[in-house]
């Protein structure tokens, strides 16, 4: 089916379905810095998202992100020199309410020196069964711009489509469950024009020497994770969530994600959690390929490596006094982190040195930090 | 891609057709399901930048949370 018919489709279904349930999200503001910091790689920066309700049937969304990224990770250290970017986000949508059914419309664009993103978003959702059960559906399209820099001629496109379907059970008064599926299809440019592969050459010192990468001009992955939250009986919460992803790459995932809450007194909630991360290999990943043309596609991106991931994570949220401002229900400020270990099985450390496909395999740990101010009005 | 569209068509329609089904969990019955403690994605800000970080980092993507939902408490 044709682009624009497939939207027309997409949109006919959004105006044939029925007028029901919902609510739209708060009025609130956040100011959150953010912080990153590992495998030589340093990213911080602010983000400001504000929601305002209109005529209590509509709700705008703005967000504005900033990324200022210092960067000597591995593949920096091994195939160039160390790098500083800026990268800046903004966005903005609309939820409109009929009903028990939720319209959302949302564009949102991203910019770095050598990266443009254009993403158009639109969704739907509907409470079912009196309010026990809210079912969605989104689509979005991207559109982005690669460039590299030293290189002026340099743009390739990329074309992004999401398919979202969402659904939400109370299961209990005390148990809610939901279940996600999402398929992404990109076509165009998809690897970093700066990173290179590997492969084995008797007539350097080394013994081996780097080539561009050459990667498939498409990918389609497909998602769906299932999730639960229960109440218990002394006002805390526990959460966990299964995903299993799999792509035409080859990679297959798998993640568990558990988490508890607990407030304590009247002002603290603070939280704890883990996350267990696996993943499996793309099929033209290699750290060491035999020969510069050892196939049709070559890539050696750790990201598409073999490879696990724990990441442990603490929260603490304190409820700031009433300031005695009329238009401010409540204010909190918030501090989480989280600290991962990537621990890869099959991408080797190049920067330690030894005979090639010898070298120590690769892992680092990271650092999350989250500060946040929030306030609903 | 037709035929994917056309499941959700379905769903989305049959489901719509099934409200008459009686909720097992009264509107007085969702006090707890009411508390914060229990949204589903309480700090959109932070929650939207830690996915972004898997993103990045990882070979996976998409179906993370987020998918809306709510327990008809307000």
């Amino acid at each position: 089916m044709p682009r624009t018919k497939r939207i027309a489709a997409l949109a006919l279904l959004l105006a044939a379905l029925p007028a029901r349930a919902a609510v739209l999200p708060d009025d609130r503001a956040d100011v959150l810095y953010h912080r990153y910091e590992g495998g030589g790689v340093t990213v911080d920066g602010p983000s400001v998202l504000v929601r305002k309700n209109l005529a209590e049937k509509y709700s705008v969304a703005a967000n504005y992100y900033v990324d200022f990224v210092s960067s000597a990770s591995i593949d920096v250290m091994s195939q160039a020199s160390p790098y500083k970017e800026t990268r800046q986000q903004a966005s903005l949508g609309l939820d409109a309410l009929n009903g028990k059914t939720q319209y959302s419309l949302s564009v949102l664009g991203s910019e770095e020196n050598d990266y443009s993103s254009t993403t158009a978003s639109l969704g739907i959702s509907q409470d079912l069964f009196g309010d026990l059960t809210t079912i969605s559906f989104g689509y979005s399209q991207g559109w982005d711009e690669v460039r590299k820099r030293g290189d002026p001629t340099f743009e390739e496109p990329v074309d992004r489509r999401t398919y979202r379907l969402g659904l939400s059970q109370v299961v209990t008064p005390s148990l809610i469950m939901g279940f996600a599926f999402e398929t992404i299809t990109d076509e165009g440019y998809l690897h970093n024009p700066y990173r290179s592969m590997r492969y084995l050459d008797d007539d350097v010192p080394l013994g081996y020497a780097w080539a561009p990468e050459v990667y498939p001009e498409t990918r389609t992955s497909s998602a769906a994770s299932l999730n639960a939250r229960y109440f218990l009986p002394y006002r805390a919460a526990v959460h966990g969530e299964y995903r299993y992803f799999t792509d035409t790459w080859g990679v297959d995932a798998n993640t568990v994600r558990v988490g508890y809450v607990q407030p304590v007194g009247s002002r603290w909630t603070l939280e704890a959690g883990y996350r267990w991360y696996d993943q499996s290999r793309a099929d033209f990943y290699s750290d060491l390929f035999p020969r510069a043309d050892a196939q049709n596609f070559m890539g050696r991106d750790k990201e598409l490596s073999t490879f696990q991931s724990h990441m442990y994570s603490a929260g603490a949220t304190y409820q700031l006094p009433s300031s005695g401002w009329k238009f401010l229900q409540r204010s909190t400020v918030n501090l989480f982190f989280d600290y991962t270990n990537y621990d890869y099985a099959d991408f080797r450390d190049v920067l330690k040195g030894g005979a090639p496909g010898t070298e120590p395999l690769y892992e680092f740990d990271a650092a999350i930090y989250r500060l946040f101010f929030s306030a609903w009005f | 891609m037709r035929a994917r569209i056309a499941l959700c068509l379905c769903l989305l329609l049959g489901a719509a057709g099934c409200s008459n089904v009686e909720p097992w969990v009264k509107p007085y019955e969702r006090q707890n399901l009411a508390d914060p403690i229990m949204a589903a994605d309480p700090n959109p800000v932070a929650s939207s930048y830690l996915n972004h970080v898997f993103e990045v980092r990882e070979g996976a993507r998409g179906a993370l949370g987020g998918h809306g939902g709510g327990c008809g408490c307000n």
